[in-house]
């Protein structure tokens, strides 16, 4: 079996005999930044290649190709996009707030990557394997608002501030289900920590044992990412690209990459807590043969691929109808559900042993 | 203190805004998301075609007609030669209106899987109107086929239509049909009864009966709301008379019904484009009068006569009797009629042309009031109204 993160820390153990040093806090400090390199260059690239397949698979829903002209099936084209984009004009507004306008789209990128500390993409090959990993990510990805707040408020823009009061109305409202249905998961794994979550779903998925739930999950990251049939923030029929419509240039790629790396972000999570992670699908020598940071690696793909074939095939709610189905149904059913569950767990005694 | 500085959000919702469905501008009041005022601009779009008809000849103008609602050409041309025919007292060949009634039919079609796709992507559903417009796209190869043009036809002429159409079109035209109907029915999937669809449609911009006649609304929009006006059937033009077709309405009239009643008249349009492949006869396709229609070219070559017609229809053109005649058609988008007066020239005096577009953008300012911003676009794209007509 290979690991990604011994072949890290050998990577990090060459540097380090590079360089002949071998005071603790340089070994610390280069091993860190190798990490964070890697992992921001790792999750860069996901990111340009999420763009791609979003618009690979939306055009053969449409009966197109979609990118084929740069590169072979296109796959330079992500490259020739971001290229693009750095070396266009940056336009900003006429009396708009420069320090916000500008620290907005940082705010979000930063954010959009902070997440990513928790996410065990095998077993040991987490950052920072913390006890309250769930926790860490609800709180992390509920500072991304502000972002989008401070993005359409700076703007001077009458259809960006809209597009923010709709998605921070929106944000808000689907985090508190979210944060009830995680609770469905804790309460069965018995542990905040992620690592322990995907373990624990050794004897058999979460999407299986709390199926409605995992249904659930799935159409709150939809509502979380901003993604259709949820994605009135950048509903372009109405409020053109909601916050982000004055940004141009890299600012604007920061948005767009914050995007696609919550998508990313977001997918990850659910494999982590419905999917098993990292854990293959059935436990045989043959699958087993097979990396475990693949198996993480492909059902995030197939979560991904997931999201965005529902943005060809569904219209977009209205603002309204959005809130009501956050607050009337999701909420209340989510809480229904926790109690359900709780009740099943403790009655069955099979609640799990916290030591 | 503070009551005096809250006031509601004025926007200014295009002329350039992803779907304002061409140049319009509405300047909206918005109270939240509910909108309180909408004021439609139009405008962006005027070329003053009502008065360039004037210095042309009436054979001249008909390319001005593709330019008024760009989508359903055909249609448009058609109102016009039929206006100077009804000045001139011509009686068109049979071959000629079948091949009218052809074209103007698919081009119905082409015109509402227009409308329908646009329908879908105000509500954000944008797969519908990829699909749709590969379909659309085959009913322009007919078009470029027959008559060189994908868009702007200029295809009618007074007396009959430019060119036959060639034998090998009426197979192809009915094998794509069969295809055509079997691919409609994956668009329809994905909207008719989808949830989401529904929810943003559904009791959205209702137009009742008196409302929708009192307005002066036609075509789709009138017969969504109850009532079954069709021109085609109460005052048959061309071979509408003898043609097998219903006439669908809707019941509600709101955004739903409107979708409801295009995909319905595409069934309908289907039928008749049938009927006509079938009943195609043959013959000429314009009147065997040199005065009106330009004569053979290999006639040219040996006939005096044929020439001095030539050159007299294309330098000065025809002259059409004094008069005044107005004919109204059933486009795709509603009634649209031709007021022409001609003082004996061979240009009109004045043709004011009716806009069915301008009709359906005027209600607008009622009809939006009330409802989110984001059913707003939906209203608009169901109204299906095209700039090029309304500003003319």
């Amino acid at each position: 079996m290979v690991y990604i993160s011994q072949l890290i820390n050998e990577l990090i153990a060459f540097i380090l005999s590079l360089v002949h040093v071998n005071e603790p806090w340089v070994v610390f400090f280069v091993a860190l930044i190798v990490k964070i390199a890697l992992a921001i260059l790792l999750i860069m690239m996901c990111v340009a290649y999420a763009t791609w397949l979003e618009r690979k698979i939306h055009g053969l829903i449409s009966l197109r190709k979609g990118p084929n002209v740069v590169g072979p099936i296109g796959l330079l084209q992500p490259l020739a996009d971001g290229i693009k984009l750095l070396l266009k004009e940056v336009i900003i507004p006429q009396q708009a707030n420069k320090i916000l306008f500008f620290s907005a789209p940082v705010i979000i990128f930063t954010v959009a990557l902070l997440s990513w500390a928790v996410i065990p993409v095998e077993h040991g090959g987490v950052f920072a394997n913390i006890n309250v990993g769930v926790l860490y990510i609800l709180a992390i990805s509920s500072l991304g608002v502000y972002g989008i707040l401070i993005a359409g408020w700076s703007s001077n823009s009458q259809y960006a501030l809209m597009g923010a009061i709709r998605s921070s109305a929106q944000m808000i409202s689907y985090e508190l289900s979210m944060g009830i249905i995680v609770v469905c998961v804790v309460m069965c794994a018995g542990s905040f920590n992620l690592t322990d979550i995907v373990l624990s779903q050794q004897n058999g998925w979460y999407f299986l044992k709390l199926f409605p739930m995992a249904i659930m999950f799935f159409i709150i990251i939809l509502a979380e990412t901003n993604r259709h049939p949820f994605d009135l923030p950048e509903a372009e029929s109405d409020i053109v690209a909601g916050y982000h419509s004055e940004y141009s240039g890299f600012p604007f790629a920061l948005f767009f990459l914050a995007e696609y790396a919550n998508m990313i972000l977001m997918s990850a999570f659910y494999t982590t807590l419905f999917l098993g992670g990292w854990l293959p699908v059935i436990d045989n020598a043959f699958f087993n043969l097979i990396p475990s940071f693949f198996w993480f690696v492909i059902k995030v793909i197939l979560v991904l691929s997931f999201m965005i074939q529902l943005k060809s095939v569904t219209p977009r709610y209205r603002y309204d109808q959005l809130m009501r189905l956050g607050w009337k149904i999701f909420l209340p059913l989510s809480m229904f559900l926790v109690i359900v569950l709780a009740c099943v767990l403790r009655f069955t005694n099979s609640l799990p042993n916290i030591g | 203190m503070v009551e005096d500085k809250i006031r509601n959000t004025v926007i200014n919702f295009g002329p350039q805004h992803p779907s304002s469905h061409g140049v319009l501008r509405l300047v909206l009041e918005l109270d939240g998301e509910v909108v309180k005022r909408a004021e439609p601009h139009i405008g962006q779009l005027h070329r003053g075609t009502e008065k360039l008809m004037e210095s042309k000849t009436y054979t001249q103008n008909i390319p001005f007609m593709d330019r008024l609602d760009y989508v359903a050409p055909a249609n448009y041309e058609h109102c016009w030669v039929l206006t100077i025919e009804k000045l001139l007292k011509l009686e068109v060949p049979l071959r000629a209106k079948f091949i009218r009634v052809l074209f103007l039919e698919l081009n119905r079609i082409a015109r509402h899987a227009f409308a329908i796709g646009a329908q879908g992507l105000d509500v954000g559903a944008m797969t519908p109107m990829v699909w749709l417009f590969e379909s659309r796209e085959q009913i322009l190869e007919f078009f470029e086929e027959v008559t060189g043009a994908r868009f702007h036809l200029n295809y009618f002429r007074v007396g009959g239509v430019a060119k036959d159409i060639q034998e090998h079109m009426i197979k192809k035209i009915s094998d794509w049909i069969i295809k055509f109907e079997e691919d409609f029915l994956d668009t329809q999937a994905l909207l008719t009864g989808n949830r989401i669809f529904k929810q943003r449609t559904v009791s959205i911009g209702t137009i009742d009966k008196d409302t929708a006649i009192a307005w002066g609304l036609t075509g789709p929009n009138l017969r969504a709301s109850g009532v079954a006006w069709d021109i085609r059937k109460t005052q048959p033009y061309e071979i509408y008379g003898d043609l097998d077709f219903d006439i669908p309405i809707g019941t509600n009239g709101d955004v739903y019904d409107r979708y409801l009643v295009r995909i319905k008249e595409i069934y309908e349009s289907i039928r008749i484009v049938k009927q006509c492949l079938e009943g195609m006869p043959n013959g000429i396709i314009k009147v065997d009068d040199y005065k009106i229609t330009p004569p053979p070219r290999a006639t040219m070559k040996s006939s005096m006569e044929a020439m001095i017609h030539h050159f007299k229809f294309f330098s000065e053109g025809f002259h059409v009797p004094k008069g005044e005649a107005y004919v109204p058609v059933e486009t795709p988008s509603g009634e649209f009629g031709v007021y022409l007066i001609s003082d004996g020239s061979n240009k009109p005096y004045r043709a004011k042309l009716r806009s069915n577009g301008l009709m359906h953008l005027q209600i607008i300012k009622s009809l939006g009031v009330g409802y989110q911003l984001g059913d707003l676009p939906s209203i608009l794209g169901s109204l299906d109204f095209i700039f090029g007509e309304i500003d003319r």
